[in-house]
């Protein structure tokens, strides 16, 4: 076991964690943070996506004890008093959901991207959002909505 | 009080989905996200080989690991077989399948033992420390090598893998018009004959399967959470299988990630954990890891397809005859037989023939069993006629278009004109989808720039593919169910109550898990009974909640559940009707209703049904004799399938040098009839497509001559990503159907079932003129640049 410090969505914590323990089960399990969702084992899917440090990062690739130290934002954090984010509104307005797994990943994927890139072509949406599968919509909407968060 | 504004309709409109509040800020609960105290974790020891008899399994090192509970194998968990509910005829071979296998494995994957832990990580520590004395035996995993003498036998008591044909000719209850044999020996007709392998294909909803069981011991009462589009049915399998009492066991669909056919399903998993739950009286659960689900979960579409077709030198289609052999894995799982049958009637696809035949033959092969897959049976039988159809243009050489034109079952047959195979097709469009689709993709100019772009030389040349498609959705009437001999209905449920705060609460039987019916049902009452869309709310996916119901698959949910709905309306309207003439002192004919409002006709006094409703429930001022409260629940079951249709077209670039694809267009227009909500319906065909695609040139699970998967994880499935499709143009034909009130059809598995042959048909129409004919699907660069060299050859 071993002591780390992590400040997910602005509340720091102090935990215990086994050596082993992938960072997505920490914050699913450990800190009840269950919005970040697990869709594979191989990391190729990124439903599991968060922002560590302002970087988008597959939370199933890391272990816990690398986040010692990290700030940390899952898709809880990611509206501000109260209010949507405004990928998350865009991502409903356009309907780039269906059941919705995959879409708290894509979200912070997206909010991601569009902090690399502010004005992406829809060819740069689909690359950057690449490490990211969706079975439900086609990426259709998706790319609609994030490409209506870019244009203000 | 007369009410002047009316509430602007709902149906049709845009509305953003109730659904997504809880989804786009991490609120959702899928089954992974549930905890119950005490609650210990499962893990599935599998085989690791796909033919191997067991001669003994050591749980001893396991129980002894930290943290471990208990550890059974199939001798010491008692369960009942898993629930298989379509024999297709007295032919159909349905070994018993237990959850977990005593004697053998038949597949890679197929769960042997399981062990029960205080944690995860502990239960599947553990897992590893099961011996297993395995003893392999040689495997089959082809269809055909299944088949052949001296092939490995999957299910020994029957000393074959041929699991049973369906001859529509002598098992189906609607008559063929003609047979075909005639037409094919007639020797003025024109006959072509085509073989496609369909390769097998995952699933891969987003979310894994999972369980979640708790047990209430002093009641004998016990909640299963599962990820599953089909809580009810599940209610019923699961209390074949586990023995529990059925008004006890209540089953829980919370949010589920996806399914596709894949979760609807009677699964070992499900059984395994009520039953441990069962025998320690603690609460379990088990969540599927992805690499695991890839054997554990059911595989689609895999068969060998024959289809000939007979048709005039001049190009009118006569007859169509067809033989599949599908493949079912190691099991009959809960509909497993029937998939290809599904298909049967839908071979001649929307072209207006005479004669028709069609047969099939299930095969058992060392491979995680196949299932539903979504289109089930029907993107099979879209790909086989519309590949076919450019077979036999080509043959005749004639426009694909044209050859679709003449051959279609002209407007004037409808409604409910019956075809050759004698099912009968409640409405359609055929024409109208085309026309518009040629429209949009410019179809002449097309043909020019494929033409100058192949006399330029260059090596990236183009083509186009059409789909012309129609299916059979919602899988009822439950006599035709019966007749087909499956073994439930096809009927669904609906319950609408006003609720004395105003508001009025939907129970609908459907489970929808992303296809949006809390929205969309909203929107059917708000028009219906002329209340605020906010002020509906619909509760599904809970057996306790909902009691009755069908649940989610085969595009019914608007359909079937959708119509029991409005069933539902049509009652409640009946009963307020007698009300508000009673509080208004007039004659029942005396009201028309609109707008939630019940005016005396040529007056200005009127009772709105929200009152209506508390009057009900306060019982205070009712007509004699009435029962109080404004409720009523509607068991709809459909007259006909529904028969949506469409046509669809993709362009491709092919680069002849390296064979890869690159894919243009895709335009997609479909008519399922009455939309709710274009947005939602808009969705389905996006995703419905993106899968078609991806079928047709990413996904394929194929296995090594050992019966080892090659494809058992998402880094080496082929799961198309944001950068390997296109967006999509869309638009569309409403041709309401006769069968219904509300006109609707179904949209879910549109896409799916069109989609393949658009884009394979494409491929080859890119090729055509190097004298390519057909490519394999999925359609590989290195498929793609074997077919142009060999064409070469």
């Amino acid at each position: 076991m071993k002591r780390i410090t992590v400040t997910v969505n602005g509340v720091t914590h102090e935990a215990e964690v086994e050596e082993r323990e992938l960072l997505v089960y920490f914050l699913r399990e450990g800190l009840g943070l269950t919005g970040t969702n697990v869709g594979c084992d191989t990391s190729s899917c990124g439903t599991c996506t968060i922002h560590l440090d302002g970087e988008s990062v597959k939370s199933c690739t890391l272990l816990a004890v690398q986040a010692d130290g990290a700030e940390i934002t899952t898709i809880e954090g990611l509206a501000t008093n109260g209010e949507l984010h405004p990928m998350q509104a865009a991502f409903q307005e356009h309907h780039g959901l269906q059941c919705g797994y995959c879409t708290p990943g894509m979200i912070m994927a997206a909010t991601s991207l569009l902090k690399e890139n502010p004005s992406p072509s829809e060819d740069d949406i689909r690359h950057g959002l690449e490490g990211n599968l969706c079975r439900c919509t086609g990426y259709h909407n998706i790319v609609k909505a994030v490409a209506a968060v870019a244009n203000g | 009080m007369a009410t002047t504004e009316r509430p602007a309709p709902s149906i049709g409109q845009r509305k953003q989905r109730k659904e997504d509040p809880e989804l786009i800020t991490g609120a959702s609960r899928y089954v992974d996200d549930i905890s119950i105290p005490g609650m210990l974790w499962v893990y599935v020891v599998r085989s690791p080989f796909a033919h191997a008899r067991i001669n003994g399994i050591d749980l001893s090192e396991a129980l002894a690991a930290p943290g471990v509970v208990a550890a059974y194998t199939g001798e010491t968990l008692e369960m009942g077989p898993l629930v298989m509910a379509w024999p297709i005829n007295d032919e159909c071979k349905a070994p018993a399948h237990l959850p977990l296998t005593k004697d053998k494995a038949r597949y890679v994957g197929d769960p042997v033992a399981v062990v029960v832990a205080d944690s995860r990580v502990h239960a599947k520590d553990a897992a590893e420390l099961v011996q297993v004395e395995w003893e392999p035996l040689p495997a089959v995993t082809d269809i055909k090598e299944a088949l052949a003498d001296g092939a490995p036998i999957v299910h020994e008591e029957y000393g074959t893998n041929d699991a049973g044909s369906w001859i529509m000719s002598r098992d189906s209850p609607a008559p063929i018009r003609n047979p075909s044999g005639p037409y094919f020996e007639d020797p003025d007709m024109v006959t072509i004959k085509e073989e496609y392998y369909l390769s097998r294909l995952i699933p891969n909803a987003m979310e894994p399967r999972g369980v979640v069981v708790d047990v209430n011991s002093s009641m004998g009462e016990y909640t299963v959470y599962s990820a599953t589009q089909i809580p009810h049915i599940l209610r019923t399998t699961l209390t074949i299988t586990c023995g529990v009492p059925e008004a006890k066991l209540r089953v829980v669909a919370p949010d589920v990630g996806g399914g596709f056919g894949s979760k609807l399903e009677a699964y070992p998993e499900d059984a395994i954990c009520l039953t441990i739950a069962k025998v320690l009286g603690r609460p379990v659960k088990w969540i599927e890891e992805r690499s695991e689900g890839y054997v554990a979960t059911l595989h689609g579409r895999e068969m060998y397809q024959q289809i000939e077709l007979a048709s005039t030198k001049d190009g009118i289609l006569k007859a169509v005859r067809v033989k599949l052999w599908a493949s079912m894995g190691a099991h009959m799982r809960i509909i497993t037989p029937g998939i290809p049958m599904l298909g049967a009637w839908l071979y001649a696809g929307c072209y207006d023939v005479e004669g028709y035949d069609f047969e099939y033959t299930n095969v058992f092969t060392n491979n995680t069993f196949t299932d539903a897959y979504r289109g089930a049976g029907r993107p099979e039988a879209t790909y086989a006629i519309e590949r076919a159809m450019d077979a036999l243009a080509r043959e005749l050489g004639m426009d694909p278009v044209e050859l679709r034109r003449k051959n279609f079952i002209s407007d004037d047959k409808f409604p409910n004109y019956t075809i050759a195979s004698g099912l009968t097709i409640d409405s359609a469009n055929y024409a109208g989808t085309l026309e518009k689709c040629i429209g949009m993709l410019g179809y002449e100019k097309f043909r020019a720039e494929q033409k100058s772009r192949r006399e330029s030389g260059s090596t990236k040349v183009l083509g186009v593919g059409f789909s012309t498609w129609l299916e059979m959705c919602g899988i009822a009437p439950s006599r035709v169910l019966a007749a087909l001999k499956y073994i439930a209905g096809g009927w669904d449920a609906a319950t609408v109550e006003f609720l004395p705060t105003g508001t009025v609460r939907v129970l609908t039987g459907v489970s929808p898990h992303g296809q949006g019916e809390v929205t969309t049902f909203s929107q059917i009452v708000a028009d219906q009974l002329g209340v605020d869309f906010d002020d509906v709310e619909v509760l599904h996916g809970d057996t306790q909640i909902v009691p009755l119901g069908l649940d989610t698959y085969g595009s019914r949910g608007l359909s079937v559940g959708g119509v029991a709905l409005w069933k539902a309306g049509e009652k409640i309207i009946e009963k307020a009707r007698k009300i508000a003439a009673h509080e208004l002192e007039c004659a029942e004919e005396d009201l028309e209703f609109a707008g939630g409002d019940f005016t005396v006709k040529g007056t200005d006094r009127s009772a709105n049904i929200k009152a209506l409703g508390f009057s009900a429930w306060s019982a205070h001022n009712l007509p004699d004799g009435m029962e109080p409260g404004l409720t009523a629940t509607h068991l709809y079951d459909p007259p006909n399938f529904s028969w949506p249709n469409g046509a669809h077209a993709c362009v491709v670039e092919v680069d002849t040098e390296t064979g890869s694809i690159d894919l243009l267009r895709y335009i997609a227009v479909d008519d399922c009839g009455v939309r709710i909500n274009p947005m939602v319906v808009e969705g389905q065909v996006h995703g419905g497509v993106a899968q078609g695609i991806a079928e047709a040139l990413f996904e394929e699970a194929t296995y090594d001559s050992e019966g080892n998967l090659q494809h058992g994880t998402m880094t080496t499935y082929m799961l198309p990503g944001p950068p390997e499709l296109p967006s999509f143009e869309l638009d569309h034909t409403v041709t309401p159907s006769p069968t219904n009130p509300m006109g609707v059809k179904g949209v879910g598995e549109a896409g799916t079932i069109a989609a393949p042959p658009a884009v394979i048909n494409a491929v080859v129409d890119a090729l055509s003129h190097l004298g390519v004919t057909n490519v394999g699907r999925p359609a590989t660069p290195e498929r793609v640049w074997n077919a142009i060299q060999e064409a070469r050859r």
